[in-house]
């Protein structure tokens, strides 16, 4: 309806729908207030002009209004409030099964990789029709991942992971900005998405010059970096063994409990201190400096594809190492 | 120095008792410390203004071509941080506030009068420490400082421009205790909270958000300070930090901030409203207690600026809901000045015009404000010229309309002298259409998408941003106007009587301009706020000329 209105932004992802139709209510139901009470003030500003013979009829106020112009307006806001945290909810929960696109931010570049391996500036080309997760972190101040026509925005932030995920319903190339301010080219930190049909999309895929997957990538680092001496499935290890821990809760030495997720593989990476595992020693060294973010992301994502695969896929495919007995299978 | 130069006709009051530049710089007198202020604030104002239209001019076009990027950040960088430190926050309070909290509760002056000059000479130690850092290369953070930006990246003047602000925020605290004190200790006998003006209400809650927000603010800006000089990685991720934690800090004193600025506007706008319905203000109780309301929920609202920074979901919830709890106690305002004028005897004087000026923008904004507390939309458009407008039509288009309210209503107490009344209806009928003109198209800007801060941007936000550059030329005509017919009528001015507009308050029961210590006799106070039925309204509504 809006497509073809220049002041209205394009809608090309299923967050898009929500949120306009949420901004519409909004539009209605705060125009209506905005105009009752401008035409309530005119009004007034006319019938009680100042005339000679009248004069002001003096009121104290009343309870019963002061009541009724507080509880109707909170309960409209409610409203507004319940709508718009749904939204909220479902923005902020990416789906099971996304395909992951690793995003890493710099002054003044949007670097992009795919599972596949397949890295991009300043572009990312996705398939219309797939739900699509963002793991994102920035190599050096905040900046935000924003894509008008998606309705989604997310900031980036040195030293962890932001999520951010979008399902696109209608090819095209769209604009992705940097929302958060981040330096001088701030405004030159603007890149594009490319939203292709799937088999179109699959060309490109096989046209790029891609490395290889990024899993693949992560678990030679981690064999070239040495965490294979002590990260063993032998139980003989001096670190907790990987294989399938990814998602699964663990039990750390102070007796709190964590989800194993991107953050926590990557704080412990950086800051292997911080959240030791139960039964082991705080030895491991950190990595701070010593590995890219993008490698960061590459063995984050080989830790990720050591735990279960979704069900008929194989992990651990024939490019991955020596096949092993998945954790979960054991189970 | 000397007072014999003058008519014998003319009475002695606080402008003429002395003359010389130490009469000023020395005094203590709070009437006296107003216009120090006023002349510093419209200095600074101007500055912030001049620093906006280049914002705007380079904005004219998609590319940027008039200044480079990095001076275009510094641009509204500095225009944030003058407009809101050395404008906004002191206008109506340091002005205003100064000029009238004692005249209103029937007291001499402030509890602290020397500690009042104080405030204004850390305010201007602060201004001079922000023109020598603007002058020596600028700040290019943002007003907002966000780490880790400012303490590793950013190559400016970062230190200074936070050791100002930082300086800035001590005249601002010392302003709000003052006042607190003065409206505790100091009420004329029989002057009872609930016979107060709302306008000291209004300054009551400010000054309790200034006395408990601005230490945080000035802590925060020490830890930038200390990370920028010596590394100590608070904010720092690669040292422990925690980058997220500045802006919890930070805005923990911004967001209450808005409401330094916005309240002294409302308590501005209600006086007015009384005065030009002739009527008592409708529900006093509840316009007071919404003042206290905004100032404490004020305080809980924080982490809406950060819905997308990465903080967790469920903080998101509360957060949100926080902000639209605080939406009440200003839709109640909203309701009472409407319900107010409903049988009232209404006269279109300028300041009434100002008033319905600020009702018209504050709305706009209080509603767009619904939008932006609203998470599923908030994450579209935060972050782009929808939040830039909707901040200029609270902070500038409302503030500013009251604050211009203000200094019409009580000029003919300040000076002693008339503004043309014709000229300032239509200034204020530019304001309003140059604020609209300047404000509005940013609104549809930032749905369609238009990040802030942009110093370039792609072609298809050109027509808007024409739209909203002619404005703002507009606008700029609309601020200067004012300056120029009350510098005039200082001189030329038909002579104000005691109370031109025939208002209640006690400020209108001294002369035009009031004598140093402002009431001949003590006050007692025997009659109730906005006691319009027994004050007779004027033959006419003064003109002069």
């Amino acid at each position: 309806m809006f497509q073809n209105f220049p002041l209205w932004p394009i809608s090309a992802s299923t967050m898009s729908g929500r949120v306009d139709a949420l901004f519409i209510f909004l539009l209605v139901v705060c125009g209506f207030m905005t105009i009752a009470i401008f035409v309530l003030i005119l009004f007034f500003a006319a019938r009680y002009r100042r005339r000679p013979g009248f004069e002001a009829e003096q009121i104290e106020g009343s309870n019963a209004l002061e009541l009724t112009w507080s509880i109707v307006p909170l309960a409209i806001f409610m409203v507004i409030f319940t709508w718009g945290a749904v939204i909220y909810f479902q923005g902020r929960t990416p789906p099971q099964g996304a395909d992951e696109i690793y995003v890493v931010a710099k002054q003044w570049m949007w670097k992009l990789q795919h599972e596949g391996g397949q890295r991009e500036i300043n572009e990312l080309h996705v398939p219309v029709g797939r739900d699509i997760k963002m793991i994102m972190t920035s190599q050096d101040v905040i900046h935000s991942f924003y894509v008008p026509a998606f309705r989604i925005k997310q900031d980036v932030l040195p030293g962890r992971y932001t999520t951010a995920w979008f399902h696109a319903t209608r090819a095209g190339t769209y604009h992705l900005f940097c929302a958060e301010y981040c330096g001088t080219q701030h405004s030159g930190m603007i890149g594009q998405v490319v939203v292709m049909e799937p088999a179109q999309y699959e060309a490109w895929l096989a046209g790029g010059t891609s490395g290889a997957p990024l899993a693949v990538t992560g678990q030679k680092l981690f064999a070239e970096l040495g965490c294979s001496t002590c990260h063993r499935s032998d139980a003989q290890g001096r670190g907790p063994d990987l294989d399938g821990v990814f998602g699964k809760p663990v039990l750390l030495e102070d007796g709190r409990t964590v989800t194993v997720d991107e953050d926590y593989v990557r704080e412990s990476i950086l800051s292997p201190a911080a959240k030791v595992v139960k039964g082991f020693k705080p030895i491991m060294p950190t990595f701070q400096g010593i590995v890219s973010e993008e490698q960061v992301n590459a063995l984050v994502a080989y830790v990720k594809s050591l735990a279960q695969p979704p069900p008929g896929q194989a992990t651990r495919s024939a490019n991955l190492a020596a096949p092993q007995t998945h954790t979960e299978q054991v189970h | 120095m000397a007072t014999a130069a003058f008519p014998a006709s003319e009475r002695e009051h606080y402008l003429n008792k002395d003359y010389g530049i130490r009469s000023w710089l020395l005094t203590t007198d709070h009437k006296r410390i107003a216009l120090l202020y006023l002349l510093s604030i419209t200095f600074f104002f101007f500055i912030g203004g001049f620093f906006a239209l280049l914002i705007r001019l380079e904005l004219l076009t998609p590319a940027g071509d008039l200044v480079q990027a990095d001076t275009y950040n510094k641009l509204f960088t500095m225009h944030g941080q003058v407009m809101i430190f050395f404008f906004l926050i002191p206008s109506i309070p340091a002005v205003l506030g100064n000029f009238l909290v004692p005249l209103m509760i029937g007291a001499k002056d402030l509890a602290f009068p020397r500690i009042n000059l104080l405030s204004w000479y850390l305010y201007i130690i602060a201004g001079v420490m922000m023109l020598h850092a603007m002058l020596t290369g600028g700040v290019d953070t943002g007003w907002t400082f966000y780490t880790p930006f400012s303490t590793a990246f950013s190559n400016t003047r970062v230190i200074e421009a936070g050791l100002s602000i930082f300086v800035a925020g001590f005249s601002s605290i010392l302003t709000g205790l003052n006042f607190v004190v003065t409206i505790h200790r100091m009420r004329a006998p029989g002057m009872t909270w609930s016979r107060l003006p709302l306008f000291i209400w209004a300054l009551y809650a400010t000054s309790i958000i200034q006395l408990l927000g601005t230490p945080v603010l000035a802590i925060t800006l020490v830890l930038v300070v200390l990370e920028r000089a010596f590394h100590f990685g608070i904010f720092d991720p690669t040292q422990g930090g925690d980058p997220l934690l500045f802006q919890h800090l930070f805005w923990f004193y911004s967001h209450p901030a808005v409401y330094i600025m916005i309240l002294p506007s409302m308590g501005v706008v209600t006086e007015i409203i009384a005065c030009f319905s002739r009527k008592r203000i409708f529900g006093y109780k509840f316009v007071a207690l919404a003042s206290i309301g905004i100032a404490v929920l004020g305080f809980l609202v924080w982490a809406h600026h950060m819905f997308v920074a990465g903080i967790s979901l469920y903080s998101a919830l509360i957060f949100s809901i926080l902000s639209y709890l605080v939406a009440v106690p200003s839709a109640i305002k909203v309701f009472n000045w409407t319900a107010t004028m409903y049988k009232g005897s209404i006269s279109f004087s300028t300041p009434m015009l100002y008033a319905f000026g600020f009702i018209g923008l504050f709305t706009m904004g209080g509603m767009t404000g619904l939008f932006l507390a609203c998470l599923g939309v908030d994450v579209h458009v935060t972050d782009t010229y929808f939040v830039v407008a909707h901040f200029h039509y609270i902070m500038v288009g409302s503030a500013v309309m009251g604050y211009l309210g203000g200094m019409h209503f009580w000029w003919p107490k300040i000076s002693g002298r008339m503004y043309p009344e014709g000229w300032g209806r239509l200034a204020a009928l530019t304001v309003f259409i140059g604020f609209n003109l300047t404000f509005f198209p940013q609104f549809i800007l930032g749905y369609m998408g238009m990040p802030r801060r942009y110093w370039q941007y792609p072609p298809e936000f050109q027509i808007l941003n024409v739209l909203s550059t002619a404005g703002s030329t507009i606008l700029a005509v609309g601020y200067v106007l004012p300056m120029v017919y009350f510098l005039w009528s200082m001189r030329y001015g038909k002579h104000a009587t005691d109370n031109p507009w025939g208002a209640a308050g006690l400020e209108w029961k001294t002369a035009s301009p009031p004598p140093t210590f402002n009431f001949d006799e003590p006050p007692q106070v025997s009659w109730e706020a906005y006691d319009y039925e027994h004050i007779p309204a004027p033959e006419e509504v003064p003109v002069a000329r």
